[in-house]
């Protein structure tokens, strides 16, 4: 978590509490996703976004877990994962924009989110593509002996591709100390997994049967996803690789701004599903309940933050003002 | 001493794997018994296994493998016994190893070196026999270098793994038992940097890998007709160097390109018209281009020989072009007996190995 915010809200919260870290993380992400769709039709982020709201918990149940020289390796929906190892929202913004102040210098865009300096190493759109590059990562380490992990993020699509199949020997065989995190949110863009996969498909069968260890659960409860992961991490830092796969749903379209409930591609009673699935609320109804924090401080956490996304985005589009300018001077 | 390409691009390796611990070989046949024919002999046992070894059939996923090894600091050298099998590892290649470096802002640099063997005859034919240099030399980011000798093999690997970029190391199969006398310090171009192989006023003669190895037994043969011609060997193939190129050409004002690859949208085509624009009416004739025609490679011996442009052929062209005085049975004449040439089906190197390969 940048710095910034964290000397915000260090005053009212105490950030040594996990949960409230997870709660932070999620609503940041949140947040910023927010703000990215609420400001796209404006035409200041003038590239193709894929956005994570839904997905949160994943990023921020694995991403808690990791240590900054541990890797991580994201596809096109990777801002999440991208603020959830600790990078720089300024510099995101900035890329997004695609001012020569983004982590890429504006070369990538929302797509090619590239952060070495977090462990952030790449993010590939290329469905599949990230894995190959996420072993030899894997086996930099396992050479250099540094006990650190690659993670690598990928969605349900992955599974089609050969590169997939390809890097599940390559790990095994290996022995590479890789943690694949499936994200099953049961889409390719608007096709939905049962015209994409048998009836009889069995991932947890060609996981093991590869020689991967597979765990999976779900993907709205961050808590319980800190907690598998965890456990499969310490499993994963001496050389066994492992694939979690975890459920989890895209609230917002496939790329894009916007909600797309009217396509009909999802039922109403799916979305309607994903309200009872928001991370967000599951986390901070289980923290009300059992008395960590109120509904007041978390509506305050929420204000903090929104605040902090605001600032850094007034001050994004400040500090390119040069580079916006070049296009004023176009008009 | 002279020695094979073979036993020098070992040399190479070998020299590079001792200096640098982060250099790796990896690739179908690289811990084998027949060690990529030859090449990587005893490097396996000298290294260990860890920095030289054998690969699951996943080209695509090793070729990945080979990019995030080189984001984290290594230096691998992936391997293919054919050119044609890294084509199933395209998407690794063209979108992310060409592209890394660029779209991290960079921040990463990518030293790795992808060795691909072009093969030619003994019934390689369509799928065993593509020389797919302009293929990779038309994708920003990637190097693309050949060499057309066993000195050059040797200096080209080793300054390819020393380089902080990718690149597409083509070799053809025929240069493997050629020889030549290797003196070491010797002056050693750059990577980029082209070789005069022989100089000469009346004609330049450009190619690329084998395809020099030809042109400078053309050369021969011309100068016994009282014909001096000059010999380019390219070495690298993206960037090329038109420095030397277009000194040559503006000379001699005559120019032939011979291509490893089909002539159509290759390397003949980018040459010619960097010539043309830069030495624009100081050209004597239009320039005169050979390579492949527009068909797959055939397997059939018989179909080979009109596949592959003869030097016989060439000396036609070239005389007939140019309007040039000799007479092409003496040509043939001085070709065969200065390089006689005993196998009767033309599909196998004149020197050293004879099939399988």
């Amino acid at each position: 978590m940048n710095t910034a915010l964290i000397n915000m809200i260090k005053k009212d919260f105490d950030l040594s509490d996990s949960r409230i870290q997870m709660l932070a993380n999620l609503q940041l992400i949140r947040a910023v996703e927010l703000l990215i769709s609420e400001k796209y039709t404006d035409q200041i982020f003038r590239c193709p976004v894929h956005l994570s709201i839904g997905q949160e918990a994943i990023a921020v149940g694995v991403s808690l877990n990791l240590k900054i020289e541990d890797k991580v390796v994201s596809t096109h929906r990777s801002h999440a994962h991208y603020i959830a190892k600790g990078g720089d929202l300024f510099t995101m913004l900035s890329e997004l924009i695609g001012s020569p102040l983004g982590c890429c210098k504006g070369r990538g865009g929302s797509m090619h989110i590239f952060d070495k300096a977090v462990g952030f190493m790449a993010s590939v759109p290329i469905v599949g593509s990230s894995l190959p590059i996420a072993t030899g990562l894997a086996l930099a380490e396992k050479q250099l002996n540094s006990r650190h992990i690659v993670v690598a993020f990928i969605g349900d699509a992955a599974l089609e591709t050969g590169a997939f199949y390809e890097s599940l020997n390559l790990a095994a065989l290996k022995n590479l100390p890789i943690l694949i995190v499936l994200e099953d949110n049961g889409y390719s863009t608007y096709s939905n997994k049962k015209v994409r996969w048998p009836d009889n498909k069995n991932v947890k069968d060609t996981v093991e049967g590869m020689g991967i260890a597979y765990y999976n659960g779900s993907g709205d409860d961050v808590e319980e996803i800190y907690t598998q992961i965890s456990k499969i991490t310490s499993v994963v830092r001496n050389n066994k690789p492992s694939l979690v796969h975890l459920d989890t749903f895209r609230r917002y379209e496939h790329c894009g701004p916007s909600l797309d409930d009217n396509m009909g591609y999802r039922n109403s009673e799916e979305i309607e599903s994903y309200l009872e699935r928001d991370p967000i609320e599951i986390l901070g109804n289980k923290m009300i309940s059992s008395g960590v924090i109120s509904e007041l401080l978390i509506k305050k956490l929420t204000s903090q933050i929104n605040h902090y996304v605001e600032n850094t985005f007034i001050s994004t589009l400040q500090q390119n003002e040069n580079y916006s300018n070049q296009f004023e001077m176009n008009k | 001493m002279a020695q094979t390409y073979i036993s020098l691009l070992n040399r190479a390796f070998d020299e590079s794997l001792n200096n640098n611990s982060r250099v790796m070989l990896f690739g179908l046949g690289v811990g084998d018994v027949g060690a990529v024919f030859g090449s990587t002999a005893n490097l396996q046992s000298k290294y260990g296994s860890e920095r030289v070894f054998e690969i699951p059939l996943s080209e695509n996923a090793v070729t990945g493998m080979a990019l995030g090894l080189a984001m984290q600091g290594f230096r691998p050298v992936m391997m293919h016994q054919r050119a044609d099998f890294s084509f199933t590892s395209a998407e690794q290649i063209i979108n992310q190893i060409a592209k890394t470096s660029y779209m991290s802002g960079d921040v990463y640099k990518v030293p790795l070196v992808i060795r691909m063997i072009v093969g030619r005859g003994w019934g390689q034919g369509p799928t065993h026999a593509q020389s797919p240099h302009a293929i990779f030399s038309h994708v920003p980011g990637l190097q693309v270098v050949a060499p057309a000798t066993p000195v050059d093999g040797y200096y080209l690997m080793k300054q390819s793994i020393a380089n902080d970029n990718p690149v597409v190391f083509i070799e053809h199969r025929w240069l493997h038992q050629t020889t030549e006398n290797f003196i070491e310090n010797e002056h050693v171009p750059d990577l980029s940097e082209a070789k005069i192989m022989k100089s000469g006023k009346d004609l330049t003669l450009i190619s690329l890998s084998y395809g020099v190895i030809e042109c400078i037994k053309i050369a021969e043969v011309l100068l016994e007709l009282n014909i001096n011609a000059e010999v380019i060997n390219l070495r690298s193939i993206q960037p090329w160097d038109k420095n030397t190129v277009l000194r040559s050409v503006e000379k001699t004002k005559k120019a032939v390109l011979l291509d490893t690859g089909h002539i159509e949208f290759g390397l003949t085509g980018e040459v010619s018209s960097t010539i043309y624009t830069a030495l624009f009416g100081l050209l004597d004739n239009p320039i005169l281009r050979f390579g492949l025609p527009m068909e797959p490679t055939p397997s059939s011996a018989a179909l080979a020989i009109d596949h592959y442009p003869t030097i016989e052929k060439m000396l036609g062209e070239i005389k007939s072009h140019f309007g040039f005085k000799y007479d092409l049975s003496e040509a043939i004449n001085v070709f065969n007996e200065k390089f006689p040439y005993k196998s009767k089906y033309k599909d196998q190197p004149d020197v050293g190995a004879v099939g399988p390969f």
